[in-house]
């Protein structure tokens, strides 16, 4: 099948795509804070920073992730027969 | 004028009592695919004449089974619709109670969605509880069993909390039992019950554990309709009841948020998009909370979005689970090989779901979010921002790639068996990504149907584009550089569920060990208080019994045997002696009577 070997292609090449994706980000973060930026749009003084939705997409990912792990280890994550169901 | 109206799930509930009697293959199969087609032409020809029909008159009451209106519209519509492209997906499914309990469940659904009055409602609102709770018991496995009752427990006691709402609010009223609006500014008792019994089918934490455990258990065709129908009729009948209640708005943002800490925990792929209904669902109860048009709007938009990518990410894992037998990432990985379109179907799914420009959810998510900011709600939008890149790190990120890349933990039998599922199940996962797109490329499709057709919203607005792309793309670089820190663990979440999970326990603990131990005290106490004067007290009686009244008694027939024995005695058998007697009895009673 195509997309199996277009995969497999892409895991092959894991270094090349690294470098596209972070050209995209940077792009992403670029066009998306000073090209397609309108201040008309933003709802508070904080969008109007550069690149604040692009930090704010990565902050949330990291907390999100840090503050569950947390969460999930302070007692929260027990063993699966914990209700011997 | 309509003389004589045809309820939408009508159709379904004959279908469903014909179904056990259509054990043949050929018959079977093109009966399941007509009855809910049947079903949705019906919604379509339902709803192009708004009105209220189906009024019946029983007992005193009159009970409104037909509302057609704006808001019942686009619900009947896509419930209607998903019915459709889950009875596809389970075409495979031999036993005939299965799709039985699916199609009263959804007749549940399109009765609630609907009906006029809160009797009506009520009916409705149960037999989705009632018929559902088969879709877990089907699973066969040792905890359904459990489980379906836990949720079967959870949804009534929901049920008694409606049911004692609307009639505290008839006798408020003087007898209004009508679904409607409910004076949300100045809530009273009643409004807070039938609160409760609103919010606990939708999931709001604390009344959301149910939804996990449930949906998590189903079968693989179950959970495909569980995860479409009660949590949104919930939300349509909060939208027809609550809009505006303010308390809505940071219960929505906690749930929003609650989903997706739950869901980095989660190692089982179908309750991690369980944990995402949570916090899907809390955008829209965010958005009856807020209750402007806009909001209304997005609500309606996102539970019509939602149906259908939630079914899809459903219908995705629950092929693997149908074809492995597997759903946890610690036992799945790298399946692209063996299973690539139900990867790229998962993966329409989840970019739907992240709402991502094109896809369904990035037309419909960000009304609810750019109501609350225009409401001036700033902390709502922000914080429901936030969770929608928990949304794509989990069912976009998370789920594809532990399944289908990352470390491969399958065994040797589940990696041989992976594969494609059967045509019917990749057939209505194809539907499902088709309506997805659809949705996210043309929009009169769904917003045509939005309830509020004069509130406007543009979503293809380069800000929007340009916020929403950074807030992804950063998110996948997130998701990349902590990937460690994700690695899938074999262990389960403590959630609330644990009150009543333990507190079952704990009540025959308490009823082991105080009541019985109480039982055994009070036994002995009375065996050494009670029993042994009353034993005393009982053998003096059987003394006197014995000696006094039978000593009477028995003296008397004592008397009379001796008494016998002597008279006995006289008789000797000889006729000469009987006569010589007699004659001298006769002959003293004579003199005796002479002389007297």
């Amino acid at each position: 099948m195509i997309l199996v070997q277009l995969i497999d292609y892409l895991r092959a090449h894991l270094k090349y795509v690294n470098r596209v994706c972070y050209v995209v980000l940077a792009g992403v973060a670029v066009w998306g804070s000073l090209v397609a930026y309108d201040s008309h749009h933003a709802h508070t003084a904080m969008e109007k920073w550069p690149f604040f939705w692009s930090i704010f997409g990565f902050l949330a990912c990291a907390i999100i992730i840090v503050v569950s792990k947390w969460y999930g280890h302070s007692g929260i994550m027990t063993r699966e027969d914990y209700y011997n169901d | 004028m309509i003389d004589f109206w045809m309820h939408p799930a009508a159709i379904l509930i004959a279908g469903a009592l014909l179904l056990p009697f259509m054990q043949n293959p050929v018959v079977r199969r093109p009966f399941l695919v007509a009855v809910p087609l049947l079903t949705f032409l019906q919604v379509i020809v339902v709803n192009g004449s708004p009105g209220t029909y189906g009024v019946v008159n029983w007992m005193d009451w009159f009970l409104t089974f037909g509302r057609v209106d704006n808001l019942s519209i686009i619900f009947g519509f896509i419930m209607s619709l998903m019915c459709c492209v889950g009875t596809i997906y389970g075409l495979h499914v031999k036993n005939p109670y299965e799709h039985m309990a699916a199609w009263l469940y959804v007749a549940g659904s399109l009765g609630a969605i609907y009906c006029g009055d809160y009797l009506v409602l009520f009916l409705f609102w149960e037999l989705m509880a009632f018929a559902s709770v088969f879709l877990i018991w089907f699973r066969k496995r040792e905890q359904s069993l459990k489980i379906g009752y836990r949720y079967l427990l959870v949804h009534t006691a929901g049920g008694l909390f409606l049911l004692a709402g609307f009639v505290l609010r008839y006798h408020a009223t003087g007898g209004d039992y009508s679904f409607g609006q409910l004076d949300v500014d100045h809530p009273t008792l009643y409004t807070y019950l039938i609160a409760i019994g609103l919010i606990l089918n939708a999931a709001v934490p604390p009344f959301h554990s149910w939804l996990p455990d449930a949906y998590g258990e189903a079968t693989v065709t179950g959970s495909v309709f569980m995860c479409a129908f009660t949590t949104k009729t919930a939300i349509y009948a909060m939208a027809r009841s609550l809009a505006g209640f303010d308390i809505l708005i940071p219960m929505g943002v906690i749930m929003a948020l609650y989903g997706v800490v739950y869901a980095v925990l989660e190692n089982d792929a179908r309750r991690l998009l369980a944990w995402h209904i949570i916090s899907q669902v809390g955008y829209m109860v965010t958005g009856v909370g807020i209750g402007t048009a806009l909001a209304i709007n997005g609500t309606c938009a996102h539970a019509f979005a939602h149906i259908l990518y939630k079914g899809l990410l459903f219908m995705g894992t629950g092929s693997v689970l149908y074809m492995t037998g597997k759903s946890k990432f610690t036992e799945l990985g790298g399946l692209y090989k063996k299973m690539p379109w139900t990867f790229v179907f998962t993966m329409i799914g989840g970019l739907s779901i992240s709402a991502w420009p094109l896809f369904s959810g990035f037309v419909s998510k960000s009304m609810i979010v750019a109501a609350a900011f225009g409401e001036h709600i700033m902390w709502a939008g922000f914080l429901l921002t936030l969770a929608s890149a928990g949304t794509f790190l989990h069912t976009g990120l998370k789920v594809p790639y532990y399944i289908w890349f990352g470390k491969n933990n399958c065994s040797e039998e589940t990696w041989e068996k992976a594969q494609d599922p059967p045509l019917n199940m990749m057939f209505a996962m194809g539907i499902a990504s088709f309506l997805c797109l659809l949705i996210g490329v043309y929009l009169p499709f769904m917003y045509g149907m939005l309830p509020y057709q004069w509130a406007e919203y543009h979503p293809y607005t380069a800000y929007h584009l340009a916020e929403t792309l950074q807030i992804l793309c950063f998110t996948a670089l997130g998701f990349f550089l902590l990937l460690s820190k994700l690695t899938p663990e074999a262990k389960i979440s403590i959630d609330l569920d644990w009150f009543y999970r333990k507190g079952g326990g704990v009540f025959m603990w308490v009823d082991r060990v105080v009541f019985q131990t109480v039982d055994n005290w009070v036994g002995m106490i009375w065996d050494r208080v009670g029993i042994l004067p009353l034993m005393t007290i009982s053998g003096f009686w059987s003394w006197f019994d014995w000696n006094a009244i039978d000593g009477v008694v028995d003296g008397v027939a004592r008397s009379v045997r001796g008494l016998g024995g002597q008279v006995r005695r006289l008789q000797s058998g000889q006729i000469q002696y009987n006569i010589y007697f007699a004659a001298t009895v006769m002959a003293v009673a004579i003199i005796a009577y002479v002389f007297a």
